[in-house]
């Protein structure tokens, strides 16, 4: 028994140490990425470690911009980078949590540049530089959905009662609520917001699983109709099950911007802003857009990215979709309405 | 009648085995499966196992899992038992709430315990990261340590330890002599429990931490909704087999152990 | 010295990281931070953690909870029973098996059983070879409280199963000696023998299933929120400490309401429901 022991224990130590040894050897910085999960082509890591082996990129994942920004704005976060989307970057300005960006040390901004501009919550990149856009829509199986599909309305027909998959997310829903009925998908008017919310409460008893990431694989597995999901994800479902399709409701929907920001806590921001002008560069852009099915706002990518995703449904963001779309803005205090309508919502039986 | 109560005897502990099993069947079946994903078999392969090994972040996940719960019980360990020998000394109410105080992060619930450690490394401003789940786990673990160590001093004679004394041992020389060596099977046995929670727990480490610092069931937690990587699958059924092996191993050597004894005995 | 002082570290480090995160759960829980700075007491925290809502999911999870109990335990004491009823040498190989699973990460087996009941996983496709069309079995209630009865099984079954290795065969004996029938036996003999055994059970499994997280969200597709997730709401997605506090005291005074009803069921054993296996 003891000898056993002692062996079981040799062996644990031995593979600590083995695998503590990956990161010991000279002065590096290590910078703490915050991202969303399979939103960075893997090899990429590796790929900027050797061509900067000063620096350690280690990453953690998330799933909603709610969660990135309670862990953010927690004192005492380690994190360096984050990847918020439009609204939480305006939030995250508002609340003084960014450090502002020094563009000399991304000379790849310049190929971001067009897209940067059209972002109304930060113009002149002080803070965030574009890191990957798309929109919010439905995916539907054509084998199982055999009308034509243009209309938020369909994720309330009871005739695809259990084969509707929800996005898990406060504004997500909402914005499909609030587009449905017509109104603004920034809504502050508590009687809209409260309207959105009923619909969402009809709309349970129809939904199979409020989920994130997972739609993907339930929707290549096939058996469920239809799943509001964003473009990128969709692009790679497309992709591995051709009877999936992708659209844009005609009532408008999200159409928005993941940004790449530092936090002003960050201790690293210089070899933060290395990371960032690595992942603009449009090489890098053109691969991990490939990979991870989010359109790039490179405009040089954009030029080389393969043909065959320029005609997957979901993966270029035609202007007359952009013509329908808004960006979500921060809502301030305005955001615990959505709060409580979204809570009664996930606490219902 | 009858026949159906032999049938359900016989099978009832097999089929509830089977149920408990066919989750980790599934598991490791799937570890060798070519394709990416448990919908679908696309063939026999080890690919994943080979991958497994160059994936520089599983590799770092488990590396803070094995050493957090190796260095978590062994503070616990320490810590744990030499509060065992001093509580063991308490006068009656000293003794009642310290007891009482050692049960709550054993009874709380984990997800209580995992958040009000959050608050505290808030509101001590201490920066979320290996530290803090190191102690997370360190608190955890030690009343596992105390309650394992406890009741073999109550066991032991109490006098020992002063005739050590009396007869000029220093005190820690008393320690590691006489009352370490009597208390070795509680503290073994409070290790055991603790490298074990340690090794489990997902709720503590995913509050305490903000799931920032990965260990492998915050890293299965985050990267199990894109779908479960089947190089997690692999490192589990290689850490499964190891772990039965292990016990296979000390069971043989422990009935060698007690059939020699037996035979002694009958000589 | 003295072996008291010995416990003198970890009385530093009880306070430090036991008693002031409760201290801290109570203080977040009843003081506000005004804008100016100034701290009061309020108890609008504790009104929003007893709001309609919060109250309809804690239902819910002590609903589920009693359940997952009840059926642990009818599941588990048959077994623990016949499995006393073995060979030791098998039982304890046996008893061993039972403990193994637990050693595989719990969110894997979790996320396996989710691949298991899919709409075309395998149990499905097993039963369309049968001929029988394939069920919705995930995202249901009874897909909640199966993934919740496999989870804390082993923790009822060997706290049952440990009682009845100690258990002394005599008093069966007698008791059929002197003519008491089977179920006599079982009623009047077993059970109460086999009670310390039992409560340990009831408290490893109640408790931790009211708090879990994360299983209804898996198996449940979010439908039917437990009372951790929305702890886990308040604390990762709202950022809301103080109601998150709240809610963490309610859970606290549940553990307290069911340890001393624990205690009092369980008047024989001195160490209370601890006895972990």
């Amino acid at each position: 028994m003891k000898k056993t022991l002692a062996l079981v224990f040799a062996i644990l130590l031995l593979a600590v140490s083995l695998v503590g040894c990956g990161g010991a050897g000279g002065e590096k910085t290590t910078i703490h990425l915050l991202n969303w999960g399979e939103y960075l082509e893997p090899t990429l890591i590796d790929q900027f470690q050797k061509e900067n082996p000063d620096i350690i990129v280690k990453f953690t994942n998330t799933t909603s911009n709610e969660e990135m920004y309670t862990v953010c704005a927690t004192e005492g976060t380690e994190i360096d980078i984050v990847v918020p989307s439009d609204y939480l970057v305006e939030r995250f300005i508002n609340e003084d949590l960014l450090a502002e960006l020094d563009l000399n040390n991304i000379p790849n901004f310049k190929y971001v540049e067009e897209v940067s501009k059209t972002r109304t919550f930060d113009p002149e990149s002080k803070y965030s530089i574009p890191y990957m856009m798309g929109t919010v829509g439905i995916v539907y199986n054509k084998t199982l959905v055999d009308e034509p599909v243009d209309s938020w309305d369909i994720l309330w027909d009871e005739k695809y009662s259990g084969q509707i998959l929800m996005y898990d997310s406060i504004r997500d829903s909402m914005m499909v609520a609030l587009a449905k009925l017509g109104y603004d998908i920034n809504s502050t008017n508590p009687e809209e917001i409260a309207k959105a919310g009923e619909l969402l409460m009809q709309q349970k008893p129809l939904v199979y699983a409020y989920l994130t990431d997972e739609i993907r694989t339930s929707m290549i597995g096939g058996s469920v109709a239809l799943a509001v999901d964003y473009s990128g994800a969709a692009v790679g479902a497309i992709q591995e099950n051709s009877d999936l399709d992708y659209v844009v409701p005609k009532e408008g929907s999200n159409v928005w911007v993941d940004n790449l920001v530092v936090l002003k806590s960050s201790k690293n921001k210089e070899a933060a802003e290395r990371f960032i002008n690595f992942l603009c560069d449009p090489e890098v852009s053109k691969k991990n857009s490939e990979y991870i099915g989010y359109t790039t706002p490179n405009a040089e990518a954009m030029k080389m990215i393969d043909p065959e995703l320029l005609e997957n449904p979901a993966y270029p963001i035609s202007s007359d979709v952009i013509d329908r779309c808004e960006y979500y803005k921060d809502l301030g205090d305005d955001l615990s309405l959505y709060n409580d309508v979204w809570m009664k919502l996930r606490t219902a039986g | 009648m009858v026949r159906l109560k032999r049938f359900f005897k016989r099978f009832y502990l097999a089929i509830l085995l089977f149920f408990l099993y066919l989750p980790i069947l599934m598991l490791m079946v799937y570890s060798f499966n070519g394709g990416k994903t448990m919908a679908k078999w696309t063939g026999f392969s080890l690919n994943w196992y080979v991958e497994l090994f160059k994936d520089p972040v599983i590799m770092e996940a488990l590396g803070v899992t094995l050493s957090i719960a190796l260095l978590s019980s062994l503070i616990a360990v320490v810590v744990g038992t030499l509060a065992a020998i001093g509580i063991n000394e308490y006068k009656k109410w000293p003794k009642t709430l310290t007891i009482n105080l050692t049960y709550v992060p054993m009874m709380n619930a984990d997800i209580v315990t995992g958040i009000s450690l959050l608050l505290l490394f808030i509101f001590m401003r201490i920066p979320r990261g290996y530290g803090t789940l190191l102690i997370a786990h360190t608190a955890f673990n030690i009343p596992y340590v105390i309650f394992s160590v406890l009741p073999k001093l109550r066991q032991m004679d109490p006098n020992l330890y002063e005739a050590a004394l009396d007869m000029g041992a220093t005190p820690s020389y008393a320690v590691r002599k006489v009352l370490i060596p009597e208390l070795m099977p509680g503290i073994m046995t409070g290790f055991i429990m603790a490298f074990t929670m340690s090794f489990d727990d997902f709720v503590i480490s995913f509050f305490s931490t903000q799931g920032l610092v990965n260990n492998l069931s915050t890293y299965i937690y985050s990267m199990a909704r894109v779908g479960i990587n089947p190089k997690i699958n692999a490192l589990s059924t290689i850490m499964f087999v190891c772990i039965i092996t292990l016990l296979i191993v000390t069971n043989v050597q422990a009935n060698r152990h007690s059939k020699k004894q037996q035979k002694q005995q009958r000589i | 010295m003295k072996k008291k002082f010995f416990a003198l570290p970890y009385i530093v480090w009880m306070i430090l990281f036991t008693v002031m995160p409760l201290i801290l759960v109570l203080v977040y829980a009843f003081f506000n931070t005004t804008p100016s700075g100034d701290v009061i007491f309020t108890t609008e925290y504790l009104a929003s953690a007893f709001s309609p809502e919060s109250l309809s999911v804690l239902w819910r999870s002590l609903g589920y909870a009693l359940i997952t109990t009840v059926l642990c335990l009818l599941i588990a004491y048959p077994a623990a029973l016949l499995l006393s009823r073995l060979k030791p040498r098998t039982a304890s190989i046996l008893s061993l098996l039972f403990i193994l699973p637990m050693w595989m990460n719990f969110l894997l087996r979790t996320y396996a059983w989710r691949a298991l009941l899919d709409l075309n996983g395998p149990i499905n496709q097993l039963l369309g070879l049968l001929g029988i069309p394939a069920q919705q079995m995930l995202y249901t209630e009874g897909a909640v409280i199966f993934g919740l009865v496999y989870n804390f099984l082993p923790f009822m079954l060997l706290p049952i199963y440990s009682v009845f290795t100690k258990m002394n065969t005599s008093y069966i004996e007698a008791a059929e000696d002197l003519g008491a029938n089977k179920r006599q036996v079982l009623f009047r003999v077993i059970l109460p023998l086999t009670r310390p055994g039992i409560i340990t059970g009831i408290t490893m499994v109640f408790m931790p299933a009211v708090s879990t997280f994360i299983i209804s969200r898996l198996l449940g597709g979010a439908h039917y929120m437990m009372f951790g997730d929305l702890l886990e709401n308040q604390f990762m997605l709202l950022k809301d400490w103080n109601t998150g506090s709240a809610l963490a005291l309610i859970m606290m005074i549940l553990l307290i309401i069911s340890m001393a009803l624990m205690r009092k069921y369980d008047k024989d054993s001195t160490e209370g429901g601890t006895r972990l296996w």
